[in-house]
């Protein structure tokens, strides 16, 4: 049980400091890799949560395949003078301060209700694993929308290859 | 032993003591698959390679290992400190955490994911970051070329490797590498006899994978410099390099595990008994070839030409006599030592046999220019995966919804991608010189 | 592969999704480069997957994971038109700053 308090621990903090590292760096690679760091503390949090199959997908997807494709376009459109400019825009104070009252909202709504989400009981069985209850799940019940997200992918591949074509 | 160690951590013990000797073996390994790789290399190409440093240049890599820890730590005027020092780290590590999940034995696993396929696939897609940031961080053009073609390249590969995966897992049921050679001893048979075509892409896909001729334009010495290790010297570069070595041990490792039977043995049903005995005939073999080579370096050793090398014969003689006594005492053992002691071997020969080809293509063919490289990618090798595993699905599907026989329908299966590669093949061979003639594109 | 252990309390997932959420909407709001945000907006998808994992856990149900399946997809997809859309901009205006991005024809 402390393992579980520990792991939380350490993949929360890691979280939170690579995101809080990531809005604030002017170098934009630099920006790149703390959220790489942030995305596979979120992986851990996954597995931490026994979503094991969640975990690997977000590795393979989020790390090794989007933010891939970042650090190219970054270094594609890297220039040296915007790391020289001024970093944050003119509306940072009443930005800052709006995304503050959003959270303290929210942050209100969990404290009223702390204590309420129940726990759950200890499962015992743990048959279908994971991967296989995905799997189960996805093709059964949730059939429509992954063939809808596979449409949606294949319009965002064409959309993206339209995009970044040269017109010659 | 049990009652000494407090049961919170018991079961960290182990896994802990399997990664220790892990990360201190693999250094050395690493260094002697160099050494491997030349002498395959000057053997092939009908001369001798390293003789130099120590008996027949064994103690090479020991050389080699010590003047890159002595080499000047150069880092280049403009390039990103950070980046510059956490790229080989990362290379590194993901190679290093692809361990944590590799069957080498029944028991020598530090940990059994239920993901375990997937998680090593993972990490090695996340292994592209130390060259892409490698390259970058050097503040060079051969750098940074060097380093996006390379990810561009591990990028389309590891895609058709993981679909020529794919297919294999169909027939295995589980993510689990410990399942995944338990169901090739289930059905009898390894999977690269059901699924050849799979396992000729993953071959493929992970020398890519792997940066290894021909694939190894981006590290190619006329190309590029030496693309994205360029700036890199002394002990950075030997981090990039037994990372890139370790990569090679991991794939190997996977296609021995999901298609080679892991640590099984060429006939895990045959247990036909000597007579008399409990030890099973097949299980002798190890024994009976390591005495084999004894025999013949003895029987070599007085005909080399210098004494030092008579010595070197006889101790190697002797060293493979020492290994068959080792397997053959290991046979009448406890069940748990037997085991450990022949999955191990079985395992590591296979590994090393995979590694064989890798070497053997790598001084076969020559090397792919890089839109031919990613051509055959894109074009021929993940087409004629995603075939694959429609037809192994179908054959599947066949043999236990439709009642035919599997091992018939895994052969119509394989002669159907077969036709398509063929198509494929003739199809691009078709369309290359008018690409040509066009100029490229 | 040992037995399933229990979850510490959803509430500390909760809070640690509305940590990286408010963070992702300040990236978003204040930063000037397009990259950035996003990037900013990648974590705020991530913030609500580890929310959504958090109560598949609580439930016991896969229909979480399932949905954040689908929010990866989504996030993979709008990163790689609004990649090609940056590179695009970039290649007539030589910019990615969001103050620059200001005329809708020129």
């Amino acid at each position: 049980m402390a393992l579980n308090y520990i792991l939380f621990a350490f993949f929360a903090v890691m979280a939170i400091g690579s995101s809080i590292l990531m809005v604030t760096r002017r170098n934009i690679i630099h920006s790149a890799v703390f959220l790489i760091g942030a995305l596979l503390a979120t992986a851990g949090i996954f597995l931490q949560l026994q979503a094991e199959f969640l975990f690997v997908v977000q590795i393979i997807l989020y790390v090794g395949g989007i933010m891939v494709l970042f650090v190219f376009v970054i270094m594609l459109v890297n220039l040296d003078v915007s790391m020289r400019l001024v970093q944050f825009n003119r509306q940072k104070w009443v930005a800052g301060v709006l995304a503050l009252v959003l959270g303290a909202q929210v942050l209100f709504a969990l404290w009223v209700g702390r204590g309420e989400l129940r726990l759950p009981a200890p499962a015992v069985d743990v048959s279908p694993r994971n991967t296989e209850a995905i799997g189960q799940a996805l093709f059964q019940h949730y059939m429509l929308p992954f063939e809808i997200a596979s449409i949606l992918l294949l319009v965002a591949m064409i959309g993206a290859v339209v995009m970044a074509k040269r017109r010659v | 032993m049990g009652h000494l160690i407090p049961p919170s951590i018991l079961p960290y013990v182990l896994p802990v003591i399997y990664g220790v000797v892990i990360v201190a073996v693999l250094p050395l390994m690493a260094g002697y698959i160099v050494l491997l790789e030349r002498k395959v290399m000057a053997d092939m190409q009908a001369r001798l390679g390293p003789m130099r440093v120590g008996p027949h240049g064994l103690l090479q890599p020991i050389a080699d290992a010590v003047k890159l820890l002595l080499k000047e730590d150069i880092i280049p005027e403009k390039a990103d400190k950070l980046m510059f020092w956490i790229a080989p780290l990362v290379s590194v590590t993901m190679a290093l955490v692809a361990y944590s999940a590799m069957p080498f034995g029944p028991a020598f696993q530090i940990a059994d994911l239920n993901v375990g396929l997937l998680f090593i696939l993972a990490v090695s897609s996340l292994g592209i970051y130390g060259i892409v940031l490698g390259g970058w961080a050097s503040n060079s053009h051969y750098s940074l070329l060097g380093a996006l073609r390379s990810a561009a390249q591990l990028v389309s590969y590891e895609t058709a490797a993981g679909l020529g995966l794919v297919s294999a897992l169909l027939l295995a049921g589980s993510l689990s590498l410990k399942e995944i050679v338990q169901a090739q001893y289930d059905q009898g048979e390894w999977f690269v006899f059901s699924v050849p075509i799979g396992f000729f892409i993953y071959l493929v896909g992970s020398i890519a994978e792997t940066n290894r001729a021909p694939f190894d334009l981006p590290e190619a010495e006329s190309e590029l410099v030496a693309g994205y290790m360029t700036e890199y010297s002394g002990f950075r570069w030997s981090l990039y390099f037994l990372a890139e070595y370790a990569n090679m041990i991991i794939v190997a490792g996977i296609a021995t595990t999901l298609f080679l039977g892991g640590w099984l043995r060429p006939f895990p049903h045959f247990s036909d008994h000597l007579p008399g005995t409990s030890v099973e005939i097949m299980d002798g073999l190890p024994a009976m070839v390591f005495l084999g080579v004894a025999l013949y370096c003895f029987w070599l050793a007085p005909k080399q030409p210098v004494k030092i090398q008579k010595i070197v014969m006889a101790t190697v003689g002797g060293l493979c006599i020492a290994l068959a006594g080792t397997m053959v005492a290991a046979l009448f053992g406890p069940e748990g030592v037997r085991l450990g002691v022949y999955g191990g071997f079985w395992f590591m020969v296979k590994v090393m046999g995979y590694l064989y080809a890798f070497l053997w293509v790598r001084f076969t063919f020559p090397r792919y220019r890089f839109d031919q490289l990613m051509r055959l990618g894109w074009r021929f090798l993940i087409p004629l995966a995603l075939v694959n595993l429609i037809a192994v699905a179908t054959a599947k599907v066949a043999s236990q919804e439709w009642g035919w026989y599997p091992r018939i329908t895994m052969i119509l299966a394989t002669i159907f991608t077969l036709g398509v590669a063929l198509w494929l093949a003739s199809r691009d061979a078709k369309q290359e010189p008018a690409v040509e003639a066009a100029g490229g594109d | 592969m040992g037995a399933p252990t229990t979850m510490i309390a959803p509430d500390y997932y909760l809070l640690l999704s509305l940590a990286l959420f408010t963070i992702g909407v300040i990236g978003v709001l204040t930063r000037r480069n397009v990259i950035i945000v996003l990037m900013s907006i990648e974590l705020i998808l991530n913030a609500v997957n580890i929310n959504l994992m958090a109560f598949s856990r609580m439930w016991g149900s896969v229909d979480g994971q399932v949905f954040a399946i689908f929010v990866i997809t989504d996030a993979a997809a709008e990163a790689a038109v609004g990649l090609g859309i940056i590179l695009a901009f970039f290649r007539n205006r030589e910019t990615v700053l969001a103050d620059e991005m200001d005329m809708l024809k020129w």
